[in-house]
Order: C-alpha cells, then structure tokens, then sequence
C-alpha cells in the first residue's frame, strides 16, 4: 500500500487542491480528500494535511472557527495517536487555535499581505518533516499571508526554541514574527505547522523545489 | 439576557492594526492620540440564567485567543425585565 494521506478542505479552503497535487507528485498516490464536515477520519492514515485558505472567511480570528469544526476532533484524536499532521498558512493557523501547536498568528506587523518567495532555514533536520533538509541551507519556498506573524510569550518561545521545535526560521524579517519563526513542531514532533507554502515548490514550472523535500522527509519516514 | 463581550489584546501584545490606525489619526492632523489598541466586541443573546461558567467557556474556547487575548463579560439588561 502507498502513502495514505488526506487533505482536510474547509470552508474557504484555497490551497487544497495544491497541496493535494503535490502529495500526489511526490509520493505516488493520491490522497484522500476530506471535508471538513465529516466527523471521522479515514483509517490508518500515514499522513494529514490542512491545507491554506480563508476557512470560514477568516471570520472572528483566522483559524478560530475551523478549529472547532467536526474533522478537527478526529485530527486533534489522530495527532495525539501519534499521525504526522502538516498545516500549511491557514491551516498553521487551525492549529495554532485548536491547541496542537502553542502561540498564535497575528495580523502581519506591516499590515500588509504578503506574497513572496522568502528565504528560510529548516532550524531542526531530525523531524518527520524536514530531516531532507539536513545540509540544505538557504532554501526558498513562498509564503502568501496576511495574518502570518507568530506570537508567543518569551517562556514559550524559550521553551520550543530549547527543544528543537522551531522547525523553520525566517533568514530575514518577514512578518514581524517572534524570532522569525515561522514554523513549529509540537512537543511530540508529529505536528508542524508553518506560514511558507512547501506545496507550492514541488515543481520546477512553480520557480523552485526546495518545498519537495518536505515532502519526501514526511514519506521517506513512514514508508 | 443580553450580553457584551469585549474581547482585546493583552497589554505587552504589539497590535499592528492600532498601530496603523494611530498613524492615521497623526496623519489626519488630530493631535494628542498617545496610543490606539484595537478590541472586538460580540453581543450575544442568550437564555435567561446562562451561567457564567457557560459564558466563561465560550470565550476560553472560542471568542477570545487565551494566548494573546483578554476578554471581559458584561450582562445586559434581561428582556422584559423592568
């Protein structure tokens, strides 16, 4: 059997697809596509995705409401099974808000959207998601964000900085985000969550590859 | 029962979107603004005798953002009530 993943799709989901589609490219199967209104999972996933997007609207804080919708249960279920759940922008966001990953994603401190292909370091080549980036250095993947910019209080920032859960790190500002995170693994290291786009550098027509190696950390690790 | 929530930054939270609004302020030639934070306020009708560890708990878990936000409830006038 291939690698089993799903993309959950909300309400104003955008980059579902995309990141289904890179999935696809870099693993060989398809995956299955979920919608946010079902309450269970399918089985035995190897892999879940929340993809980009304005779920909701954004309504009341990006993230907020998406976090409470029915999958989340199950996802929120399947991550503390121990399951590799990727958030990519909107769906850092989702994650940010459900509790699986600590801070939160504030309006960038430019007030502007922001969509560039930014510079960024995977700070921790041992995870699930970015062990392909050991040696890698610099590498470019885009972001497109209006609220990317990453708070948390400095005893939390602290705490994952010393336990390897920064997982990518802005080489230059961005958003204004703490320490130029921008992103982060839970404590068990099965859940990242980042504002840059990997899905949207698979692919040498998007203008880079270097998101590919996310992907294949993720399945290189569970195949 | 009515009832107001004001849901705001906590103090020490940099908040962009008052920052740019205070710029504003200085750019329309109003003098004297010294600082400008920007909250939401959510009104809500709700049964008569909801607790307020029923109210509490909708903006622990969803109103508000424990991790940068603060919120206060207030209790409007019941409807009906004289």
């Amino acid at each position: 059997m291939g690698f089993r993943a799903a993309v959950i799709t909300f309400p104003g989901s955008n980059c579902d697809r995309d990141m289904a589609c890179a999935l696809e490219l870099v693993s060989g199967t398809a995956p299955i596509r979920v919608w946010h209104g079902d309450a269970e999972l399918p089985e035995n996933l190897d892999f879940i995705a929340l993809p980009g997007g304005f779920s909701y609207g954004d309504y009341l804080r990006s993230g907020a409401m998406a976090a409470n919708s029915p999958i989340m249960r199950s996802v929120i279920a399947a991550a503390t099974r121990g399951v590799p759940v990727l958030g990519v922008c909107n769906g850092f966001q989702v994650l940010t808000e459900s509790g699986l990953l600590p801070g939160a994603l504030m309006r960038n401190a430019s007030q502007n959207f922001i969509c560039r292909t930014v510079p960024l370091i995977a700070e921790n080549t041992q995870s699930t998601f970015t062990h392909a980036y050991a040696g890698k250095g610099t590498v470019h993947i885009p972001v497109a964000h209006h609220d990317g910019n990453y708070f948390a209080d400095e005893e939390t920032l602290d705490r994952i900085e010393g336990d390897g859960r920064v997982a990518f790190r802005y080489t230059e500002p961005c958003n204004g985000s703490r320490r130029d995170i921008a992103g982060v693994l839970s404590a068990g290291g099965n859940v990242l969550g980042m504002m840059p786009h990997p899905e949207r550098a698979v692919e040498d027509a998007q203008g880079g590859t270097d998101g590919r190696f996310l992907f294949e950390s993720a399945i290189a690790a569970l195949v | 029962m009515k009832v107001r929530i004001l849901v705001r930054l906590k103090p020490g939270v940099l908040d962009p979107q008052g920052r740019a609004v205070h710029h504003s302020l200085d750019g329309m030639g109003f003098e004297g603004v010294e600082d400008v934070r920007i909250g939401r306020m959510i009104e809500m009708d709700v049964a008569d005798g909801t607790s307020d560890e029923a109210l509490n708990s909708m903006c622990e878990k969803l109103l508000a953002n424990m991790v940068i936000e603060n919120f206060t409830i207030e209790k409007l006038e019941t409807a009906g009530a004289a």
